[in-house]
C-alpha cells in the first residue's frame, strides 16, 4: 500500500507533468524493495555494460513495476520520455512503476558512468495498445 | 588608414578555418576589421582527445591526432591568448595506474604547446570513475574561475559525478561567484557535457544543468563551451548560447540521427574528417569561432 508521502508525491508529479505541458509517458516512481505494491513484475539486470532484458513490452495504460538490480557497480535506469529513472545501486533491489501512456518506442539508458563501454548500456520499451 | 587585424590576415593569407557564422544574438560575426580593439582577444579550445583509445576502424592514428593538433596550434600564425582543454582528456579506464599513465602521457604531449597558459577540465572519461582524483593530481581543481582582460572565465564540472550533476555545492559557489558581477559582464562558461537536454535518450545532457543556466540568464553576454558530443552544434537557451566543439580521436553523430550512437568510422578518402580545434575571438561583446580541421 502507498504511503501518504507517496501518493502526494505522485500526485504533485503528476499535476506538475500536467501543468508544464511536458506530455509524460507514465507516471514513474522509484523506491526500494519492500516499499512498492507490485503490480505486474518485470524483473530488469545490469551488468557492465548491458541491460537484460534490452528490449521491454508494455500495454498502454498498464502498471508495471520494473525490478532492478545490478550484478556489479552502481548504475542507472533512465527512460528519459517517461520522465523515469532510478539509481541501481549494487547489493539492492529497486522498483520503477510505470503507466505508459503513449504508443511508441521508448530508450532507457544507464545514466551513471560505469566505465568503457558505458555510451553503449541501453535499450528499448515499446508500448504497444 | 585601418590597420588589418589577425583575422583580416588569415582570410587573406588563406589560413582560416571555417567560421562559424549565426544570426544568433551575441555571435555575430565581427564586420569592422577596423581598428584594433585593446580588448580583443582569442582563444583556442581543444576537446576529447580520449588519450589511450584504441580502435583502428574509427581512428588508425590513435597515437598521433593530439600531437598533430599541437603542431597546428603552435604552426598558427598568431598564437593564441591561452587555451582550453574541455575534457575527456583521457579515454577511461577501470585501473588506477593505467589512468594516471594516459594522464601522464597527454600532459608530456601537451607540454609542447608553445602557449603556456593552458586551462584543463575533466571529461566523464577523466573523473567520473574516481570522482576527479587523479584528474585533481595531474592538472588541479575541477571547477575554477579566472579572468582575462574583460572577460570572467568559469569551468564547471558536470563529470566528477558519475549521475553528471553539478551538484547542490557547486551550484551555490556559482551562484557565490556569479553575485560578484554585474548584468552587463562578459561571462564564458566551459563545461565538458551540454548544461542543456541537448539529447537526454543519449546522455548528452545535464540533469541539474538547467539550475547553472538560469543564474546565467541575467547576464547580457553569457556563452558556454562544451566538448563531449564530439562535433559542432550551436544551440541557444534563452539569450545564452551553447557551442560544442569537434573531438580529436572520433566523431559522433548528429543528435538523435540515428538509432543508436557510436563512433563514425573512419574515412580512408578523407583521413580525419570531422576532428578538429577551434578559435574563438572574444571583441567587446562579439564573439567569432573559427574551426579547424585536423589536417591529413
Amino acid at each position: 500500500m502507498k504511503t501518504f508521502a507517496q501518493i502526494v508525491a505522485g500526485t504533485l508529479c503528476m499535476l506538475a507533468c500536467g501543468a508544464l505541458g511536458l506530455g509524460a509517458a507514465a507516471y514513474a516512481q522509484s523506491a526500494p524493495e519492500g516499499q512498492v505494491k507490485h503490480a505486474k513484475l518485470i524483473k530488469v539486470s545490469a551488468r557492465r555494460f548491458v541491460f537484460d532484458p534490452r528490449n521491454i513490452v508494455l500495454k498502454k495504460g498498464e502498471t508495471v513495476d520494473l525490478e532492478l538490480t545490478t550484478a556489479d557497480v552502481l548504475m542507472g535506469f533512465n527512460v528519459p520520455d517517461m520522465h523515469a529513472r532510478s539509481d541501481i545501486p549494487p547489493g539492492q533491489v529497486m522498483h520503477l512503476t510505470l503507466t505508459p501512456d503513449k504508443v511508441g518506442t521508448f530508450t532507457f539508458l544507464c545514466d551513471v558512468f560505469c566505465g568503457s563501454g558505458h555510451e553503449n548500456m541501453d535499450g528499448t520499451i515499446t508500448v504497444i495498445e | 588608414m585601418k590597420s588589418i587585424d589577425r583575422r583580416q590576415f588569415m582570410r587573406l593569407a588563406g589560413l582560416g578555418g571555417v567560421v562559424f557564422a549565426s544570426g544568433l544574438p551575441g555571435f555575430a560575426r565581427a564586420k569592422d576589421y577596423g581598428d584594433a580593439d585593446a580588448d580583443e582577444f582569442y582563444f583556442v579550445q581543444l576537446s576529447d582527445s580520449h588519450w589511450g583509445f584504441q580502435g583502428p576502424a574509427v581512428n588508425p592514428d590513435a597515437q598521433g591526432t593530439l600531437r598533430k593538433a599541437v603542431a597546428e596550434v603552435n604552426a598558427l600564425e598568431e598564437q593564441p591568448d591561452f587555451i582550453v582543454f574541455t575534457g575527456d582528456l583521457t579515454h577511461t579506464t577501470d585501473d588506477p595506474a593505467e589512468r594516471r599513465k594516459r594522464m601522464t602521457e597527454f600532459r608530456d604531449i601537451v607540454r609542447d604547446l608553445k602557449v603556456k597558459n593552458v586551462h584543463f577540465m575533466p571529461g566523464e572519461h577523466d573523473a567520473s570513475l574516481d570522482n576527479g582524483a587523479a584528474f585533481k593530481e595531474f592538472f588541479g581543481p575541477t571547477h575554477y574561475t579566472f579572468d582575462y582582460k574583460d572577460v570572467h572565465f568559469i569551468t564547471l564540472d558536470n563529470v566528477s559525478d558519475p549521475r553528471a550533476n553539478l551538484g547542490d555545492e557547486q551550484l551555490q559557489w556559482l551562484a557565490q561567484d556569479l553575485a560578484k558581477h554585474k548584468n552587463n559582464q562578459r561571462i564564458v562558461v566551459f563545461a565538458h557535457r551540454p548544461l542543456f537536454d541537448l539529447a537526454p535518450a543519449w546522455d548528452w545532457a545535464t540533469p541539474d544543468g538547467g539550475k547553472a543556466i538560469d543564474m546565467l540568464t541575467r547576464f547580457d553576454h553569457a556563452v558556454v563551451f562544451y566538448g563531449h558530443i564530439h562535433q559542432e552544434n550551436h544551440h541557444m537557451t534563452g539569450n545564452i548560447a551553447h557551442h560544442s566543439a569537434q573531438s580529436l580521436m572520433f566523431p559522433l553523430p548528429a543528435p538523435m540521427s540515428v538509432p543508436k550512437k557510436g563512433p563514425i568510422p573512419w574515412d580512408a578518402s578523407a583521413p580525419y574528417k570531422g576532428l578538429g580545434f577551434r578559435q574563438i575571438e572574444i571583441d567587446g561583446s562579439k564573439t567569432d569561432i573559427d574551426e579547424f580541421p585536423i589536417k591529413a
